[in-house]
């Protein structure tokens, strides 16, 4: 064991010392000291990630462990809290740790006239480390407890503006939306335990290679029951419902929690269990359906957007939809390149457009954008690169992860081409909507005066996400290489034809969007979302009537029917049966002599009746 | 340790404090406050010193020896976390209406320190006759606080909170002379001890239904579905001290009948019966969890939360392996916790705003931070986050019921998600949202309720991240029933 590699126990621990310290504090600490001590863990975690990195890296990759203490050991059912640093969890470390570091120092800013600022970055060093948790756990069971740790975080920061119900709302949906799929997760866990008797995630792997056999149905079983939480965190078809809403949390929430880290847990999940996957051709293709179909619907829906956050919503859940379908055709080491550039340019994206948000006072609504190029010049150039990075034009992050993922997707079987044409259809709506993005809230005519007062701690952040959404891609990511199955980035050969279509699709999208959205219409953009299928596709293919209609509508009535106890209807017959019992022996007791002589007449003829019957 | 001392050190308490409301109307609580502390510190003391594994504390004299009867109390792993529970949630309850009560301020204090004093005796009596005295014992005076201190409909709630618990507890004293009987007619030995009653031969139809009869008993105080009734209109009317002490205590001598009773003396019974009993348990987190949900009032959905959580307990117990029955323990114990925290929680904004009615509430938060963030943390807790005590108990009671059966433990599971929906509505409707039109100041927690409260949290916490000590000391007990049921 090299180097700095032991401080990793320290990484995660800064951000919940950070917490701790907020919430003692009770927001009775000056402005100034909770963003040093906010932002400063989160800066601090990734000094530490940054040393741990270079050890690790610089001892040859080897596998590195921090035991904390055994969390219990019940019935051989044995879970330690320990954390584990391999390529895989670096990277995501160095995400979390450095973009989530860029967003807090935004975030200093941008929250500065808010109330509760104190709060706000209690919740988001919590979320920073219940994030470090799920990637560092080498137990199902930590990854759990990270898991549904940045549920509740998200859950918190959605709604963090309480007082609106609207928000709180939104913040529930996503809370219970995800943990419909916690819950077909923690299934999961539990046939894993019964069937390979622990839930630590190497012996897992290691015992589900050598137990099973290929296409086992226990296996693939366990396989979709992890993807039911993949699915539902990561906001993917049928349970991404929740994303847009979301949006209701303040900007760098949205750019955090909802864009560079917790949406890609599921992704995360999918890669780290891979062996699982590689088992079960079904679980692996259920996968890359999830992904293509999500990538698809998410990429029309966000076409017809006119609130600026959910636009970027809509492509985040697309982007993670081209993250699963990566997944799902192979191209592992891809996912997590993309994963890890889509942090940097959706993050840029979220930011820019949050400058732009605040420099407006709080308007969303793109159509009452227009014209800022000029008087948001730092806002308009980062959204101007992340947005070229989203769409995947050449040279810029994005292509190259996009890039090999389209490739490896044609040469996926028999489905293979098929998968490229949709998912490039797609890529082509990406650029499409990008591009109809920047020149409907950046050209044309200047509608509402923007009043930009950022600081030097948001426009850092925005400079330096810039960088790395433009050249975060030129060096791969070879630190994955040897965790994933697929050894890297460097694929096989595709033909000449197949590259130059794949790589000129963004570049027609770009031009395409430019002539509807550009030039000749400046100033009265084609308003999709008036049309009948424009209101479908803004509505997110009315997944929300339909689950409205099936389950939230009927689970509220029958609860409000339910409400006084109908057990207690039974009861109520038992009490009812003694009090008739009671009315009618009173009945009896009338006061008058001759009623009860005669009763004692009839009842003395009667019991010597019976006598004389029975003798 | 003399059990049987500190049994009588908190009812000689509980006259001391109601006496001395005679010379000042403040002196109970403190009374019963030192009585309290004084009997938690005993207890700390008998734990840190004994050998860990083995029992903790046995007291046994004769009392009516002709019908077999002693004074037997023994105190085990299991039973020494359950008293210290109770002598724990004891100090919350008279901590949490401390200005509550505004007459008969002795006879509060009085009513509550016997209840306490008949719990612990329920939970360390091994003569069943003498069990049956302390059953009693802790149910009378309960039914005088909700009576007498409770809200505007008490006496319905405490009637209806008497009658389902004195018919159960009858039909547990006919079980008790039946299988006394049964054991005298078959062996000679006339005898209330447990230990001589666990080698009855119980086998058959007979032993079914005495077993029957002491389930429902339990199961009744538990609640199970469909005996559950009760629970909802005793715990809202109750008065906080009342509420505390029934959800956090008095629902786990339900339990623990279950697990020291029902499973040891009728094993063969107990297994035959364990499914439809894994299917009670999974029907009351669905049921309860569910109407928790529809409630109005803040209190009545905590009532309800009890019944979905208490249900887990029952699936535990019956699917009765290690990992299920640990995770049942720990579920009572930190249900206790929890529970005790967001019924104090619902009597204080009860205090402040003379409502429990949810509709009339909403933004609190801005008014009373602390009681906002504190509720959100009992309320997660509740919810099962990982990292606190009422995961550990869940996760383990799910995990272990799922190698027993499937289908019962994926229903059961069904009440995590409606946990979060009642959990976070609750939330919504009071602390969140827009704020009642007459948003006037309202006290916030001052020290003496955040001491308490901040006990609560951390014992929480504790329990979380490091359960270790629970299951060490439930160990003896729980290797019992595995060793039984299997």
């Amino acid at each position: 064991m090299s180097g700095s590699l032991p401080l990793l126990g320290w990484i995660p621990v800064l951000p919940l010392l950070g917490f701790l310290i907020l919430l003692v504090t009770e927001g009775r600490l000056p402005r100034m000291a909770v963003a040093i001590i906010g932002a400063g863990s989160v800066g601090g975690a990734a000094l530490l990630t940054a040393l741990v990195g270079q050890s690790f890296i610089g001892g040859g990759h080897e596998v590195y462990t921090h035991t904390w203490w055994l969390w219990m050991n019940v019935g051989g059912f044995d879970p330690a809290i320990r954390l584990y640093l391999d390529g895989l969890s670096l990277v995501m470390t160095g995400v979390i740790t450095g973009v989530g570091f860029l967003i807090h120092l935004y975030a200093t800013g941008y929250m500065a006239d808010e109330e509760d600022y104190s709060r706000f970055f209690a919740y988001m060093n919590l979320f920073v480390f219940a994030m470090l948790m799920l990637v560092l756990g080498d137990n199902l069971l930590v990854l759990y407890l990270g898991w549904e740790g940045v549920g509740l975080c998200s859950y918190l920061l959605i709604g963090y503006f309480h007082d609106d119900p609207a928000n709180g709302y939104a913040a529930r949906k996503a809370f219970v939306v995800t943990r419909v799929g916690d819950t077909a997760m923690a299934f999961g866990l539990f046939l894993l335990f019964r069937e390979l008797g622990t839930i630590e995630i190497q012996p897992v792997l290691e015992g589900a290679r050598t137990t099973w056999p290929d296409g086992s149905s226990i296996n693939t079983l366990i396989a979709l029951l992890l993807l039911g939480g993949a699915v539902g965190k990561s906001a993917q078809v049928p349970l991404q419902t929740w994303l847009p809403d979301a949006m209701a949390g303040p900007t760098p929430v949205s750019a955090l929690i909802h864009a560079a880290t917790m949406v890609t847990a599921g992704v995360y999940l999918i890669a780290r269990t891979h062996d699982l996957y590689l088992l079960s051709d079904t679980a692996q293709l259920a996968v890359a359906w999830v992904g293509l179909i999500t990538l698809f619907i998410a990429a029309m829906s966000a076409i017809a957007q006119r609130d600026l956050k959910r636009i970027l919503a809509y492509s985040t859940m697309s982007q993670i939809g081209y993250m699963f379908f990566a997944l799902g055709v192979g191209a592992w080491s891809a996912a997590i390149f993309h994963l890890m550039t889509h942090a940097f340019f959706k993050a840029l994206l979220f930011l820019a457009a949050g400058s732009v948000i605040l420099a407006l006072h709080h308007e969303q609504d793109i159509f009452k954008m227009g014209g800022l190029r000029r008087k948001l010049p730092v806002p308009f150039f980062c959204m101007l690169i992340g947005a070229a990075a989203l769409a995947a034009l050449p040279l810029t992050s994005g292509f190259y992860s996009k890039d090999v993922i389209l490739l490896t997707a044609f040469d996926a079987g028999p489905l293979g081409p098929l998968f490229w044409i949709v998912a490039s259809i797609a890529a082509l709506m990406t650029a499409i909507y990008s591009t109809r993005m920047i020149c409907i809230v950046f050209f044309g005519d200047l509608k509402k005066e923007p009043h930009d007062h950022s600081g030097w701690n948001m426009t850092v952040p925005l400079m330096l996400l810039a960088a790395l959404a433009l050249g975060g891609g030129w060096f791969g990511l070879s630190a994955v290489a040897d965790v994933l199955p697929d050894g890297g980035l460097d694929g096989a050969e595709h033909a000449t034809w197949l590259a130059l279509v794949t790589a000129a699709v963004p570049i027609a999208g770009v031009l395409i969007g430019y002539f509807i959205y550009g030039r000749g219409s400046i100033g009265q953009p084609r308003r999709l979302d008036e049309s009948a299928s424009g209101e479908f596709l803004q509505a997110g293919w009315g997944f929300d009537t339909l689950y409205d209609a099936l389950i939230v509508r009927p689970f509220v009535r029958l609860a409000q029917a339910m409400r006084n106890e109908p057990v207690d209807r039974f009861y109520d017959l038992v009490v009812a049966f003694a009090q008739l019992c009671h009315r009618w022996v009173a009945n009896t007791q009338t006061g008058r002599l001759r009623w009860y002589a005669a009763n004692m007449g009839i009842g003395l003829a009667l019991v010597l009746g019976l006598a004389g019957l029975l003798l | 340790m003399n059990l049987l001392a500190l049994i009588l050190l908190l009812l000689l308490g509980g006259i001391a404090a109601g006496v001395s409301s005679r010379w000042n109307k403040d002196a109970p609580r403190w009374v019963s406050l030192a009585v309290l502390i004084a009997a938690t510190l005993w207890l700390a003391s008998v734990w840190l010193q004994a050998e860990p594994g083995g029992l903790y504390a046995v007291t046994r004299l004769p009392w009516i020896p002709a019908f077999g009867i002693s004074v037997y109390l023994e105190m085990d792993g299991l039973s020494i976390m359950l008293v210290g529970l109770t002598l724990v949630l004891g100090i919350v309850a008279v901590v949490s209406s401390w200005s509550e009560v505004d007459h008969r301020h002795g006879f509060f204090q009085f009513n509550v320190m016997w209840t306490l004093a008949g719990v612990v005796g329920v939970f360390t009596a091994l003569d069943l006759f003498l069990f049956f005295v302390f059953w009693e014992v802790m149910l009378v005076p309960m039914y005088l606080l909700i009576a007498i201190w409770g809200h505007e409909a008490r006496a319905h709630a405490a009637m209806k909170f008497f009658l389902f618990t004195q018919i159960s507890g009858l039909l547990m004293l006919l079980a008790i002379l039946s299988l006394v009987y049964l054991h005298y007619a078959t062996s000679g030995t006339l005898s209330f001890d447990y230990k001589e009653l666990l080698t009855a031969d119980v086998a058959g139809p007979f032993g079914f239904w005495l077993m029957l009869g002491f389930f429902i008993a339990f199961v009744v105080k538990l609640p199970g579905v469909p005996f559950h009734t009760w629970l909802p209109d005793a715990h809202t009317q109750a008065p906080t001290a009342g509420s505390v002490i029934l959800a956090g205590i008095l629902l786990k001598t339900g339990a623990y009948g279950l697990i020291r009773f029902v499973v040891p003396l009728f094993p063969e019974a107990a297994m035959d019966f364990s499914w439809p009993a894994m299917v009670l348990g999974a029907a009351s987190v669905v049921y309860g969890g569910y109407l928790a949900f529809s409630q109005n009032d803040f209190k009545r959905l905590v009532a309800y939360s009890s019944v979905s959580h208490m249900g887990f307990v029952l699936l535990g117990v019956f699917a009765a392996n290690q990992v299920a029955l640990q995770g049942a323990v720990m579920q009572m114990i930190a249900h206790g916790f929890s529970t005790a925290a967001l019924f104090m929680m619902a009597g204080a904004l009860q205090q402040r705003l003379h409502t429990r009615d949810m509709r009339k509430m909403g933004g609190l938060w801005m008014r009373a931070p602390r009681m906002g963030a504190l509720t959100l943390f009992f309320v997660v807790a509740s919810l099962g986050m990982p990292g606190l005590g009422n995961f550990v108990g869940e996760f383990l009671v799910l995990l272990g019921a799922f190698q027993v059966d499937i289908p019962v433990t994926v229903v059961a599971a069904l009440g995590i998600v409606v946990a979060a929906v009642y959990g976070l509505i609750l939330m919504q409707r009071s602390f969140q949202g827009t704020p009642a039109e007459d948003a006037s100041p309202m006290a916030d927690f001052g020290m003496r309720e955040m001491s308490v409260m901040i006990l609560l949290m951390v014992a929480l916490v504790l329990l979380g991240v490091y359960p270790q000590p629970v299951f060490d000391l439930a160990a003896p007990a729980v290797e019992v029933l595995v060793g039984l049921a299997s």
